[in-house]
């Protein structure tokens, strides 16, 4: 019976244009709209996986604002069965804050009975990608710590994680208690039914704010690279440019 | 003062990507110090005194026969003790993040991962990408010890003026057992990544949703075999399964620097564009002249892809003779 706990960002969604807020300290995602990074959806597949197969459970974390509530619903909605909110900004939040912060919640969960043997968080954000949070919250927890991974079985007392290595897959045997970061594309996120959405909106979310007086995270501001004017050259339309096409790859000399 | 910087190595010596580091860390002004775990080839000796490496400090034994990001980290503290380095940095590589991130904790430095350009060094301040590259951070590195890596590509990797004649040593290392409990305990063959074919390609065609399906990729990879280059994709195309996720080109797959990138039936979205961006030139097919993909390109054909590229094809191999 393994205890899963998933932790989660809520993130623009990046898939449109993005603004900057006024000061450009912040992405301006009003009209982009929110989301978790596919690590993060891949997270929460396997915690549901590993609480189904153990009998254990699989509980949603995230340190956010109070809209944060909407990704824990989604989570919820495809199979955890609790949720926390650590009420805070984000945005003046340095990874080792982050960290910090989830740590007091396995902590303070631990004094209360449950023991979660496996954290599962997303590579890195898909917002600030600074690929700290979850080495810094093993080392705050005395855990070890795996990252890259796309799978993970657990068997007894441990922990086989399988990431993605240059030289084919690589396998780790890591003993529980440990934190695992997932890499999007070893298993496929599932859809949410429309039970599952029920479910999720009865679920009473656990809602605090972080004790912690976070350090922050250095930012001095946010640039938007320019847009580089768009200087297309068309060599035709449909098959009648084949004959362009071609010229111009024994131009680039990659055809003779 | 020194800026210590964890090389990783491949058959052909300094990876590329630590070629890249090690540029960058030239430019910061301090000697710059090499830290190279595991097997040191001469090839490797060599390449760092190309690129003006002051000294190797060399860390090797049964604690890093195989990988074990703890270890790598104590190597990483251990040289950064020793050469007294202001800035501790790598490639943005899975190991190099992974390296970078405990070795920050154990040094009790901030971290800025990702980093593109510094602005200045004294206080020690980066640009770095966020939001899959479609956004940079200005950060503040505090502390007496800064952390960074070094976005694949963000540079260029450039020998130095002048080479140097690195001084050798061995670091002594104490790898307590605690820091391998987290190690590869064994890779699996018969499944290579792929995407290191990927990386290195000349050429590399592109397949995202416009293929129409599993189905749709044959004159795709036929292009790519005339021009002996191989196949990325777009995530839509992984996530569907039509492809396998190695192939997968963007901020969650490989990023690219080809000779000639041809995306066909991509849209160019912006985590596509941070894996692909890189290329020398891009020739965009899609069916939509105001695909992103098609205005950012150098240059587009407005068709379908199923008509486009077979013509293209014949008149390639018409050529041939
Ligand atoms: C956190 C995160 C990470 C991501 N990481 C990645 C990543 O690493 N890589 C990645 O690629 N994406 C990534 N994405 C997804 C990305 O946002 C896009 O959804 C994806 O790149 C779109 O793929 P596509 O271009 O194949 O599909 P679409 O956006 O659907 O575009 C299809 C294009 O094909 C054209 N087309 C259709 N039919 C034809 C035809 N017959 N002939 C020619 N053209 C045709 C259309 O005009 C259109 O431009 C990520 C998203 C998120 C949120």
């Amino acid at each position: 019976m393994t205890d899963v706990l998933v932790c989660l960002k809520r993130v623009p969604d990046a898939a449109g244009e993005i603004t900057l807020s006024g000061d450009s300290m912040s992405i301006d995602a009003r009209h982009v709209g929110y989301t978790v990074s596919a690590h993060e959806e891949a997270a929460v597949e396997l915690a549901v996986q590993i609480a189904d197969e153990t009998g254990g459970s699989a509980t949603a974390v995230s340190l956010g604002s109070g809209d944060a509530v909407e990704q824990l619903r989604n989570a919820l909605a495809v199979g955890c069965s609790a949720a926390v909110l650590l009420e805070a900004d984000a945005e003046a939040y340095g990874p080792a804050d982050v960290a910090e912060a989830l740590a007091a919640v396995v902590r303070d969960h631990a004094a209360n009975g449950t023991t979660y043997d496996l954290l599962l968080l997303g590579n890195d954000a898909a917002d600030s990608g600074d690929f700290q949070v979850p080495i810094r919250l093993a080392y705050a927890l005395d855990r070890p710590v795996v990252t890259g991974i796309s799978t993970v079985e657990i068997e007894g007392d441990h922990v086989t994680a399988r990431g993605r290595g240059t030289e084919g897959p690589e396998i780790y045997e890591v003993p529980l208690p440990a934190v695992v970061a997932v890499m999007e594309g070893g298993v496929s996120p599932r859809y949410p039914s429309i039970r599952g959405r029920m479910k999720a909106k009865k679920v009473k979310i656990d809602q605090s704010e972080p004790s912690l007086q976070p350090a922050g995270n250095g930012r001095i501001k946010l640039v938007l690279p320019p847009a580089a004017p768009s200087k297309v050259e068309i060599l035709g339309e449909g098959p009648e440019a084949a004959t362009a096409v071609v010229d111009l790859l024994v131009r680039l000399g990659v055809a003779r | 003062m020194s800026t210590l910087v964890l090389v990783e190595t491949d058959a052909d010596g300094v990876a590329e990507t630590s070629g890249e580091a090690l540029t960058f860390a030239r430019g910061l002004g301090d000697p710059v110090r090499a830290l190279v775990i595991g097997e040191l080839s001469e090839a490797v000796t060599s390449q760092l005194s190309d690129y003006g490496v002051e000294a190797v400090h060399h860390a090797n034994g049964p604690a890093f026969e195989t990988y074990a990001a703890a270890a790598w980290a104590a190597a990483v503290v251990a040289a950064a003790r020793e050469t007294d380095a202001g800035v501790v940095l790598a490639s943005g590589t899975p190991r190099g993040m992974e390296a970078m991130a405990h070795s920050a904790v154990r040094l009790g430095a901030s971290m800025a991962a990702n980093t593109v350009e510094a602005v200045s060094r004294h206080p020690m301040v980066v640009n770095r990408q966020v939001l899959g590259g479609s956004v940079l951070e200005q950060m503040q590195v505090d502390g007496d010890i800064a952390v960074l890596t070094v976005a694949g590509h963000a540079c260029e990797a450039v020998p130095a003026d002048a080479p140097t004649t690195p001084a050798i040593s061995t670091l002594e290392v104490e790898v307590p057992e605690s820091d391998l409990i987290a190690k590869v305990v064994r890779t699996e063959p018969g499944e290579p990544d792929e995407s290191g074919g990927l990386k290195a390609a000349r050429v590399v065609v592109g397949g995202g949703r416009g293929t129409g399906g599993p189905d749709g990729f044959g004159d795709l990879t036929e292009l790519a075999e005339l021009l002996g280059g191989v196949v990325g994709v777009t995530r839509v195309v992984t996530s569907l399964g039509w492809r396998p996720h190695a192939e997968q080109v963007g901020q969650t797959g490989s990023r690219i620097s080809p000779e000639l990138y041809i995306p066909c039936g991509i849209s160019g979205a912006i985590q596509h564009w941070a894996g692909c961006s890189s290329a020398k030139t891009i020739l965009a097919i899609n069916t939509e002249a105001d695909a992103p993909m098609v205005t950012k390109a150098h240059y587009a054909v407005i068709g379908d892809l199923h008509e486009v590229l077979p013509a293209i094809n014949e008149e390639l191999r018409r050529r041939r003779g």
